[in-house]
C-alpha cells in the first residue's frame, strides 16, 4: 500500500515537471524590522512552485506568513516588511528585482489579487461594471468595449444573476456573495496568469460559502487560470486545491499534492490543523452533562416573544426581527443557536441581555420575569446574565489595562476592593488558563485568542447564570477557536453556569452545545436536544445547513451540488416574511398554497423536540430516505473518513 | 529523518503552550524625533520666558530709552527700537505673557466648554443633542473675527473678555470634534457591555468615553492654540485685542508697519516670535499624532 503510494506520488512528481512552471518561489525569506534596529524574521526561506493551470493552497493559522507569501508573487509586501532574500520567479522573471515600472505593469495584467472582504474592496460609488473592467482597460489589455463583454462572460460563468445588466449596478444592490464572485470577475477580466486569493469564503455563512467555491471552482477551471489560495480552513481547500503548502510559522511544515496531504498527512503538525477541523455535525458529538447543577426551574425562558427595531407600533416593532420565540435554557446546559446572519441570532441574545426591550412576550430568569429595558431591572438580574461580545478587539476598552477591565465587574457587582479584588482578578485569568500577570497588560499587547479569552473572563467575573455568547469563536483561527470551546465546555463543569452559544458554525455547535434551536429569518424552525435535532427528521433548512458544512475529503463540494436541497436553497438570501413559513422560497418541498399562506404548525417529537412545518412527520422521513438512499451509494465508495484516519495515527 | 522529528516536536510542543502569539509587541513609548525635540526646546524656551521674563529684560516694555524710532541694534538694544523707541526685544519678553498666556487660557477654557457639551450632545442624544448642535451651527456661521469685532465692540476690550470671547468662538470646533468622538465611541462594544453591565452614564464617560477621545483632541488641542494665538493676534493687530500701551505679539506687529518702508526690522521679530511658537507647537503636535501611543493621552486628561 505504502509503496503503491509512493510509486503515485513518484509519478505525479514527474507529470508535474513536464508542466509549465508559472511561479516558482525560491529560499523566500520576508523579515519586519523593529524600532531598535533588529531583524525579525517572519518567512524563514520558502520554496515552492506553481504550475499553469494550478491551484496552490497555502494554509496555516494566523501569523504563519502565508498571506505575507502570497503577496510576494506582487513584490509587494505590508508595510514594516521588506524581502531579506530569495526570489520569486514569474514566467522566469524574478519580480522582486524589477524595476517598479514593470512591477506595476505585472500587478493587475499578470497577477490579480482577490482581498478577503469584498465589501471593502468595491469602492460604493461607482458601478460594479466600471469597476471589473478597471484593471483590464487601464493596463492596455483590452479596450472598453471588449473588456464590458468579457465580463459579461464571466458574470455568466461565475452564474451571477442578470449577467446583462449586472454591471450597472452599485456593490450594495448585490448580496454578500454576489460580491465575492464579481471580486472574482474584477480579478479575471484581464486574464491574468496567476489569482492570489486571501481568504475569499472566510468571513460567509456556509450557504454563500459553498455558492462562491463552486463559482470559483467552475471559473478557475475553464479560464484555466492559475491560483494561490490563502486561508486556514483545510475542508474548503480539500475542495478547490491541487497543491497545498502547510505553513507554520513562516516555514513550511509539508507541501505536496491536495490528495496526498488530505489523505495521508506525514507531519504532525498538518495532523492537528486536521484535527481542527471538526466531523460533520451528527447524533453523539456533544459532551454529556452530569446533570448536578440541573433544577426545576429553566435558567432563562423566553416565551412568545416578539421583537425588532424603530419603535413599537400598536404592540408591533416596526422592523419585526424575531416572531413568537419560545425557547428554555437549562441550568448548567449550552443551549446552541444556529441559523445564517440575518436569521435573528444576535437579535435574541440582546432582548435576553436587555439590551433591545422585546415588543411582546416574556423573558424570565429563573422563574422571575425580567424587565424589557436595562434600566428597569435590578442590578442582580443584571449581573446574572451577562452578555459576551463577539469581537474581542471592539468589545475591550483600548486604554484599559486587562487588571481593570476583570476588575471592573468584580468592583461593581461584588464591591470588591484592593487586594481582594487583586486576587479575585488573578483567579478569574487562572480560569481562562492565562498567566496571571496579564493583568498589567493592555489589551493592544494580547493576540486575538487571548483577548477573547478576557472577553470571556470579564463575563465570568460577575459570577452570572447565563452568558449569552454571541459567535465568540466565529473571528478565531480553527485550533485557537477549538481551545477556547474547551475552555467553555469546562466552565460550564466547574461553574454550572449556562450558556446561549450562538454560531453560524453548526460543527462547533454540535461538539459543544446540549440543546440546539435553528433560527431562520427570525422564527425557530427546530428546536430539541442536539443529538435530536441531528439525526432524522430534519426541518428542511436544518438539512440545508446540515448538507452545506464542508467536509475533509476531495469531491465533496461537487457531490453536494447534486443534492436536491442546494439546488433550491442555494443562491438565496434569507428574507423575514409576517405570513407563511419564511423558508418557502428555499425550501425544495415547498407546497405551494400552504407554504405561503399559512404559518406552520409545530410538530412535537421525543424529548422535546419541535419542528415547526407543513409536512407531515412521515413525509419527513420520506424526504430523509429517498436522500440518504441517493447519497450511501456515492459515499460508500470515496470516503476516506479524517477522523478514522487521525485514530489510527 | 531524525532532525526532521525533533522539529516537529518542537512545533507540538511550542503548539500546547497555549500561547498563539510568540511575544506581546513592547510598550509604546513616545520617541520624539529630532525635529520634534527643537520644536519642544522652542517651546519650553517661551515658557522659561513667560515665568521669568520681567527680571531678565533689559527694559520695561512702556521705557522709550531709545534715542529714536525704528532703530536697527546698538547698545543694549539688541534687536533695535520701535516706533516710539521702546526696546523691541524688551516689548517681546513681555509680550510672550500676554499672547502666550491669554491663548493658553482661552484654549483650555475652550476645551473646558467643547468637551462637556459635545460629549453630552454625543451621550444623551435626541432633542438635547439637536439644541446644542444648532446653536452650535449657528455661532460657527458666523465669520470668528467679525463675531470678534461685534462682541468687543458691545462688551469692551479687557483681558477676561478677550478670553471669554475666544473660547466661545474656538468652544465650537472643539463641540464639533468631541461630539464626532463621543458618537464614534458610544456605539463601540465596550461602551455597550459596560451599559449591559448597567453602569451609570457618569462611569461610562469618564472610564470608556474620555480615555478614548483624550489622543484626538490632544492632537487637536496644539492646533486650536496656534488658531487662537493668530486669532488674538489679529484681534490685536486690527487694534481691539490688548491695548496699548501693554505689549502683545499681534499688536507690535501693527504698531510697527510703517517702520518696514524704513528699512526697520521692528516689526519682523514680534512675526518671528509667533512663527517659532506656532510652528513649534504643530511640530510637536505632527510628531505626537504620528507615534501616537496610549500613554501621553492619559497624562494629558
Amino acid at each position: 500500500m505504502i509503496f503503491l503510494r509512493s510509486l503515485a506520488v513518484v509519478l505525479l512528481r514527474k507529470w508535474y515537471k513536464t508542466m509549465d512552471k508559472l511561479l516558482e518561489v525560491k529560499n523566500l525569506k520576508i523579515s519586519a524590522r523593529s524600532d531598535e534596529g533588529k531583524e525579525i524574521p517572519i518567512v524563514k526561506g520558502v520554496s515552492f512552485d506553481i504550475f499553469k493551470g494550478q491551484v496552490v493552497a497555502l494554509i496555516g493559522e494566523s501569523g504563519s506568513g502565508k498571506t505575507t507569501i502570497s503577496l510576494s508573487s506582487l513584490a509587494y509586501t505590508k508595510p514594516g516588511l521588506h524581502f531579506a532574500g530569495g526570489e520569486v520567479l514569474l514566467n522566469g522573471e524574478d519580480v522582486l528585482s524589477m524595476a517598479p515600472l514593470r512591477q506595476r505593469e505585472i500587478r493587475g495584467s499578470n497577477v490579480a489579487y482577490l482581498a478577503q472582504s469584498a465589501a471593502a474592496t468595491f469602492n460604493p460609488a461607482i458601478t460594479i461594471g466600471e469597476q471589473v473592467t478597471e484593471s483590464a482597460v487601464l493596463h492596455g489589455i483590452l479596450s472598453q468595449e471588449e473588456a464590458t463583454k468579457r465580463a459579461e462572460e464571466l458574470y455568466r460563468a461565475l452564474e451571477l444573476p442578470d449577467p446583462d445588466r449586472i454591471g450597472h449596478r452599485y456593490p450594495h444592490q448585490v448580496s454578500g456573495g454576489q460580491l465575492q464572485r464579481l471580486m472574482a470577475a474584477m480579478a479575471l477580466c484581464g486574464r491574468p496568469d496567476l489569482m492570489v486569493l486571501d481568504e475569499p469564503t472566510t468571513a460567509l455563512d456556509v450557504t454563500t460559502q459553498i455558492e462562491v467555491l463552486k463559482a470559483f471552482k467552475k471559473v478557475i477551471r475553464e479560464e484555466n487560470a492559475a491560483a494561490i489560495y490563502v486561508t486556514h480552513d483545510l475542508a474548503v481547500v480539500a475542495q478547490i486545491a491541487d497543491y497545498i503548502v502547510v505553513l507554520y510559522s513562516g516555514e513550511i511544515m509539508e507541501q505536496g499534492p491536495a490528495d496526498q496531504i488530505i489523505n495521508s498527512p506525514t507531519h504532525a503538525y498538518t495532523r492537528r490543523l486536521m484535527d481542527a477541523v471538526r466531523p460533520k455535525p451528527g447524533a453523539g458529538q456533544g459532551v454529556e452533562v452530569s446533570g448536578e447543577h440541573d433544577r426545576d426551574i429553566p435558567a432563562v425562558e423566553v416565551s412568545k416573544m416578539t421583537a425588532g427595531y424603530g419603535g413599537v407600533v400598536n404592540g408591533e416593532p416596526k422592523v419585526t426581527i424575531l416572531r413568537d420565540v419560545n425557547i428554555k435554557v437549562k441550568n448548567g446546559q449550552v443551549m446552541g443557536v444556529i441559523g445564517e446572519s440575518g436569521c435573528g441570532k444576535s437579535t435574541l441574545a440582546r432582548v435576553m441581555a436587555g439590551l433591545l426591550p422585546q415588543a411582546k412576550g416574556d423573558v424570565k430568569l429563573e422563574g422571575d420575569k425580567l424587565q424589557g429595558s436595562l434600566h428597569d431591572r435590578s442590578l442582580e438580574e443584571l449581573q446574572k446574565v451577562q452578555f459576551v461580545f463577539q469581537m474581542a478587539d471592539t468589545a475591550l476598552n483600548p486604554k484599559q489595562l486587562i487588571g481593570d477591565i476583570i476588575g471592573r465587574p468584580l468592583e461593581f457587582y461584588h464591591g470588591m476592593k484592593g487586594s481582594e479584588k487583586h486576587r479575585k482578578v488573578s483567579e478569574i485569568l487562572d480560569m481562562v488558563e492565562l498567566p496571571a500577570d496579564f493583568a498589567s497588560r493592555y489589551p493592544m499587547e494580547l493576540s486575538g485568542g487571548q483577548k477573547q479569552r478576557i472577553n470571556l473572563a470579564r463575563s465570568l467575573a460577575a459570577s452570572p447564570e447565563v452568558m449569552l455568547c454571541d459567535e465568540v469563536t466565529s473571528a478565531l483561527d480553527s485550533i485557537v477557536g477549538a481551545n477556547v470551546i474547551k475552555l467553555l465546555t469546562s466552565l460550564r463543569d466547574k461553574t454550572g453556569v449556562s450558556f446561549v452559544f450562538i454560531s453560524h458554525d453548526l460543527s462547533t455547535v454540535a461538539s459543544f452545545a446540549d440543546t440546539i434551536v435553528v433560527l431562520y429569518a427570525g422564527r425557530v424552525v427546530e428546536q430539541g436536544p442536539t443529538d435530536e435535532v441531528l439525526t432524522p427528521p430534519f426541518h428542511p433548512y436544518t438539512r440545508l445547513l446540515i448538507s452545506s458544512v464542508p467536509e475533509l475529503r476531495l469531491g465533496w463540494l461537487e457531490e453536494t451540488m447534486e443534492k436536491r436541497e442546494m439546488a433550491v436553497g442555494i443562491s438565496k438570501g434569507v428574507e423575514i416574511t409576517s405570513i407563511g413559513c419564511p423558508f418557502y422560497n428555499r425550501c425544495p418541498n415547498a407546497i405551494e398554497g400552504t407554504c405561503n399562506v399559512k404559518n406552520a404548525p409545530i410538530i412535537e417529537l421525543n424529548n422535546g423536540h419541535q419542528i415547526s412545518c407543513h409536512l407531515k412527520l412521515t413525509e419527513l422521513n420520506d424526504v430523509e430516505e429517498s436522500t440518504n438512499a441517493a447519497l450511501s451509494a456515492s459515499e460508500s465508495n470515496n470516503v476516506v473518513s479524517i477522523s478514522s484516519n487521525w485514530d489510527k495515527s | 529523518m531524525t532532525e526532521n522529528n525533533t522539529r516537529e516536536e518542537e512545533v507540538l510542543a511550542k503548539l500546547d503552550t497555549f500561547d498563539e502569539l510568540p511575544d506581546a509587541p513592547p510598550k509604546r513609548r513616545i520617541k520624539l524625533s529630532w525635529v520634534g525635540k527643537i520644536a519642544v526646546a522652542v517651546v519650553v524656551f517661551w515658557m522659561i520666558i513667560i515665568v521669568i521674563g520681567p527680571s531678565i529684560a533689559p527694559y520695561h516694555e512702556m521705557d522709550m530709552e531709545g534715542e529714536d524710532g525704528f532703530l536697527d541694534a546698538y547698545d543694549n538694544f539688541y534687536l533695535g527700537t520701535d516706533y516710539l523707541g521702546r526696546d523691541t526685544l524688551s516689548r517681546i519678553i513681555f509680550g510672550a505673557r500676554n499672547t502666550i498666556g491669554i491663548s493658553i487660557l482661552a484654549t483650555l477654557l475652550a476645551y473646558c466648554i467643547g468637551i462637556t457639551l459635545g460629549i453630552a450632545a454625543a451621550v444623551k442624544g435626541g432633542w438635547i443633542d439637536m439644541c446644542i448642535s444648532r446653536i452650535n451651527d449657528s455661532i460657527l456661521a458666523l465669520p470668528s473675527i467679525m463675531l470678534g469685532l461685534i462682541a468687543i465692540a458691545a462688551l469692551g476690550s479687557s483681558i477676561s473678555i478677550l478670553i471669554g470671547i475666544s473660547a466661545i468662538i474656538y468652544a465650537t470646533s472643539v463641540f464639533r470634534i468631541a461630539r464626532a468622538l463621543g458618537q464614534d465611541i458610544m456605539v463601540q462594544d465596550y461602551v455597550e457591555a459596560a451599559k449591559a453591565r448597567g453602569e451609570g452614564l457618569w462611569w461610562i464617560i469618564k472610564s470608556e468615553v474620555l480615555p478614548n477621545a483624550a489622543m484626538p483632541l490632544a492632537t487637536d488641542f496644539g492646533l486650536r492654540l496656534v488658531f487662537v494665538v493668530l486669532f488674538i493676534s489679529s484681534l490685536s493687530f486690527l487694534g481691539l485685542g490688548i491695548q496699548p500701551p501693554a505689549s502683545d505679539w499681534g499688536s507690535m506687529v501693527r504698531e510697527n508697519l510703517q517702520g518696514l518702508t524704513y528699512g526697520s526690522y521692528a516689526s519682523i521679530w514680534p512675526a518671528c516670535a509667533i512663527a517659532t511658537f506656532t510652528i513649534s507647537i504643530n511640530l510637536i503636535v505632527d510628531d505626537i499624532s504620528a507615534k501616537s501611543g496610549g500613554s501621553l493621552a492619559k497624562k494629558m486628561v
